[in-house]
């Protein structure tokens, strides 16, 4: 590349009293992409937010935006705009006066700021609004001012706090694609926070999962579905079915476990193989295992299973399978095809899935 | 309502009624028919004007009116002045046990009865007291120096001992003020004075207003403070009223003044809402 990235974060580190909320994060976000941090509650992905937005100052490490360190750099001085979780619109001015707040920080004339108000206004599909109070808007028209509030100060880098979290699920669904159209239109460098991994999944260019201060693994959101670097991820990143036991036998990339119930599973190891006799935990997607009522041919994975229930969903239907022997459950996916339609509880089907598509990840700290 | 639910409720509202009418309503009337008796002769009266008369047509007393009026809003001008920052950095920059600490630290002082604390004021200010005492050794002044009974002196004592009535007020409007806000404010590019000025204080207004109408009220309508600060050479409007009715048995007058002040204090108060463009539901309904 030849423009540096917009944003770069090198080591960054951040400590409190006794203990490291962000731990050496390393990372880059180049011009125009929407980039997601992913995590638990508590992993420290908003101080690592904070920094950016100048309001937390680094332990160590460097902050880059647009080739210049920003670790100096107050939060009204840094080319990046901030949205809040709660969005933090004043309630004290009315639509208008909101958007128009950091343009006349700035000291822009009356008359160039009224129409670089009306035209934001009218990007984010709001025109002739200004005279508006905030209470008079709905919850989704307060997210598309808090984002216009920002960009009509042209940041480099928006940061988004979790904005979706206080809206109702059907609009969070509407306003996940609103969001990411927004950023298409104005080409501006998102950083986007999130606890949903749907958010970050459906959004992102580029996404992070945080867990305890680090980064576990950067990528798209395919590389994070299909090929997770850790058992955290494995498991945070999309619905999983969890099985931990221990490493019976190894061949090539293919682990045999035998898990803490008894029951003998294959999967592919990702990243290291693991030594025989260890603890082991193994992954496998609910989308990822075939039902069928008679007996599949020569599979490892194949076993016969009762089902416990059946979670009805529509397209997201899905099934809970029980193991006779070890008595583990299995979440799989519903066709709603063929004579699985009329799956019952009690039934018994066969449960089989490909070793290739199950992912094995040696136990950590064990 | 049924029969019975309305018992209750106005039995439960009998203790502020009885309050209301006998300790305020009554009164008043008792007042004002006494202020707008003239006396003609013994035990002769008639009804008239001439006491309100009395009052404009002598200049000492009007004069220690407006007086007492310009004092009053100087003093909840300086005490929302130091109040203010006392306030902020007890709501929004200090947390949990500090917070709590501080905001008693502010309370303490109002164990002491005001008697007490005024004459602890005067032991601070007199010619043979700590500042004068103080500034002595020091060498600033010769001899000793007399700090109290002028207006400054009401000034300190009124401003100490209505603080409190101007700090709750705006800690709790300040309280409730969203951090974020302020963030947002700084993140948009805000510098301290023009977040001070666009965010903290219009959210805060109503606080403000509340406290002002207190202190104010507190100040126009106190007599302990003025009399022992301020003594025969600083004059206030509750002295002259104390006079009518105690010194010269004119309870006539003195009725009339209490009333002049009534009207003041309602006038300024309504004014001030009316300047701030607040409302008293919004202010004092928080």
């Amino acid at each position: 590349m030849t423009t540096p990235a917009d944003l770069v974060c090198k080591d960054l580190t951040k400590d409190f009293d006794d203990f490291r909320a962000v731990d050496r994060v390393s990372f880059e976000v180049p011009q125009g992409s929407f980039f997601s941090i992913l995590g638990p509650s508590g992993c420290g992905k908003t101080t690592l937010l904070r920094m950016i937005a100048g309001f937390q100052f680094p332990t160590s490490g460097d902050l880059l935006i647009k080739g210049k360190s920003m670790i100096d750099v107050g939060p009204s001085k840094r080319p990046v705009s901030m949205v809040f979780q709660h969005l933090a619109l004043f309630p004290m001015m009315n639509i208008g006066k909101n958007v128009g707040f950091g343009l006349r920080q700035r000291g822009v004339p009356a008359a160039e700021i009224k129409t670089r108000v009306g035209r934001v206004l009218e990007r984010v599909g709001l025109p002739g609004i200004e005279d508006r109070q905030v209470d008079q808007l709905s919850g989704g028209q307060k997210q598309r001012v808090a984002i216009a509030r920002c960009m009509v100060l042209e940041p480099d880098v928006l940061l988004l706090d979790e904005p979706l979290g206080a809206l109702d699920l059907k609009l969070r669904e509407h306003m996940k694609i609103e969001l990411k159209s927004l950023q298409a239109e104005f080409n501006t460098t998102f950083v986007y926070i999130t606890h949903d991994q749907s958010e970050a999944l459906v959004m992102s260019d580029n996404i992070a999962v945080m867990n305890k201060g680090r980064f576990d693994q950067i990528g798209t959101a395919k590389e994070l579905y299909y090929e997770p670097a850790n058992a955290f991820v494995a498991g945070f990143v999309g619905d999983a079915n969890k099985f931990s036991g221990k490493v019976m036998g190894i061949d090539g990339q293919r682990v045999t476990v035998t898990t803490n119930g008894g029951a003998e599973l294959s999967a592919q190891a990702m990243h290291g193989t693991p030594s025989i006799g260890a603890n082991a935990q193994i992954f496998v997607r609910p989308e990822a295992i075939a039902l069928s009522k008679t007996a599949p041919s020569d599979n490892p994975n194949t076993t016969p299973r009762i089902v416990d229930s059946v979670l009805f969903n529509g397209a997201n239907s899905m099934v809970l399978l029980r193991d006779p022997q070890s008595g583990e459950t299995l979440q799989v996916t519903l066709p709603q095809t063929g004579d699985l339609l009329g799956l019952g509880k009690g039934d018994t089907v066969f449960a089989d899935w490909d070793p290739a598509q199950a992912r094995c990840f040696a136990t950590e700290g064990a | 309502m049924t029969d019975k639910s309305k018992l209750g409720f106005y039995l439960l509202l009998m203790p502020l009624m009885l309050w209301l009418i006998t300790l305020i309503i009554l009164p008043h009337i008792g007042l004002f028919m006494v202020s707008i008796s003239e006396k003609i002769g013994v035990r002769q009266y008639e009804t008239g004007l001439g006491n309100y008369a009395v009052f404009f047509n002598e200049p000492l007393y009007w004069r220690t009116f407006a007086r007492t009026a310009f004092m009053s809003i100087f003093t909840t001008v300086l005490t929302l002045v130091l109040g203010f920052p006392v306030a902020y950095y007890i709501a929004k920059l200090t947390r949990g046990r500090t917070k709590t600490t501080l905001f008693l630290m502010c309370l303490i002082p109002f164990w002491v009865s005001e008697l007490v604390r005024t004459f602890g004021w005067m032991i601070l200010l007199r010619e043979t007291g700590v500042l004068s005492n103080f500034l002595q050794y020091t060498g600033v002044i010769g001899g000793p120096v007399e700090f109290l009974y002028n207006d400054g002196a009401i000034m300190v004592g009124l401003v100490y001992t209505s603080i409190l009535f101007m700090i709750v007020p705006l800690v709790t409007t300040l309280d409730s003020l969203d951090d974020s806000l302020i963030e947002a404010g700084y993140d948009l590019g805000g510098s301290d004075y023009s977040i001070m000025r666009e965010i903290v204080i219009p959210h805060a207004m109503p606080g403000i207003v509340s406290g002002c109408i207190v202190v104010f009220m507190l100040s126009l309508g106190n007599y302990l403070t003025p009399i022992l600060l301020g003594g025969k050479d600083s004059l206030w409007f509750t002295g002259l009223i104390y006079t009518q009715f105690i010194t010269r048995f004119n309870w006539e007058l003195g009725s009339a003044f209490g009333f002049l002040l009534l009207a003041l204090s309602s006038s300024i108060v309504f004014i001030g809402l009316k300047l701030s463009r607040q409302s008293l539901t919004e202010t004092m309904g928080r």
